[in-house]
């Protein structure tokens, strides 16, 4: 009878210590998912070419808000140079919007952090589109149809926008 | 023969099973919320004492006596999305022009006004603007400055809380 209450309590503990690790380990802010069509937009990335969202219909999107000052933005974008790579052949494709004030910090940035995707200029008007970009980093992550499946707002985990991204991949 | 003993689950096992997990989970929750690694702590260096909360300073601002002088010390963007009615923009505080602005913008001010300091940019203990942006006005003898505690951004800590809000420069 002892050794069934020390079982008994064994499982207790193991199952609030599952409890415990997976609220410890759970991703940054998540909102649940939207899917209202992401508001198409057209600005000059900063190697001079003209970047329209709706370009970019048929694949997945991870539209990253960000700036160079931003700390939790500088730790983000070597991931998402990553992402780039090993998805970029899948049809997916990062586009970065910079919150920054001028384009110079953010083309100085660019290379030094080497990038691997398209980078403009935002601006106070694109941020309002998006609901308001009050904070960074704000990641929207848009399905084939330009549907945004998920909003990450502030620093996230590393592997959750891998995981996002395969499932929106479907994989 | 050996017989083990047959485990049966009495509701009286289940209802202690359920009990220890939900109190774990509970305690789980009480704890505090993980965040990304930082190298940048200075932010949480500026004393407890020289905060303000947002409710405390939507109230402040509601009162007709002694407006203090409201600052944004971070992105120009940023504040003209969205700030905090009556504040002025001076420009990043982490970068020497914009702290170089706030000390002239503070030259004819009295060293007794209030002064609220605030950012928003991004996840307090990430921000690079508030501590520089305090470090100087403390320097220049405002006794009386604050820092806006802003623990997430702007946009959730202010605005989504339904305080006064501006747009435009």
């Amino acid at each position: 009878m002892k050794r069934v209450w020390a079982l008994i309590v064994a499982a207790g503990l193991l199952l609030g210590l599952a409890a415990v690790y997976h609220h410890q380990h759970r991703p940054a802010e998540f909102a649940s998912a939207v899917h209202p069509m992401a508001p198409d937009f057209d600005v000059t990335a900063i190697d001079g070419k003209k970047l329209s969202l709706v370009d970019y219909r048929g694949k997945v999107v991870l539209l990253d808000f960000w700036a160079t000052w931003c700390t939790p933005c500088r730790e983000e974008i070597p991931r998402f140079v990553q992402l780039q790579e090993k998805y970029g052949q899948q049809r997916f494709q990062i586009i970065g919007i910079s919150m920054d004030d001028s384009i110079e910090p953010v083309r100085q940035f660019y290379g030094e952090f080497h990038m691997n995707y398209p980078v403009a200029l935002g601006g106070a008007k694109l941020g309002e589109l998006y609901g308001g970009i009050l904070g960074l980093p704000i990641a929207f992550l848009l399905d084939r149809e330009g549907r945004i499946v998920s909003k990450q707002i502030g620093p996230t985990a590393p592997g959750v926008f891998d995981r996002e991204i395969a499932t929106a991949l479907g994989r | 023969m050996t017989h083990r003993p047959v485990v049966r689950l009495g509701a009286g096992t289940a209802v202690f099973l359920v009990v220890m997990f939900t109190s774990l989970l509970a305690i789980s929750n009480a704890l505090p919320t993980p965040r990304a690694a930082t190298t940048d702590q200075q932010a949480e260096s500026i004393p407890a004492q020289d905060l303000i909360q947002p409710a405390e300073l939507a109230k402040m601002g509601k009162r007709t006596s002694e407006k203090p002088l409201m600052i944004q010390v971070g992105s120009r963007v940023l504040y003209e999305e969205a700030h905090i009615p009556g504040s002025e923009y001076i420009g990043p505080a982490s970068s020497p022009e914009g702290r170089e602005k706030l000390r002239k913008r503070l030259e004819s001010v009295s060293r007794l006004k209030v002064v609220v300091l605030y950012c928003g940019c991004c996840p307090w203990s990430h921000c690079p603007n508030v501590k520089p942006a305090w470090d100087l006005v403390h320097s220049l003898g405002f006794s009386r400055a604050k820092v806006l505690y802003i623990s997430n951004n702007f946009g959730t800590d202010w605005v989504d809380k339904g305080y006064p809000t501006a747009k435009g420069q």
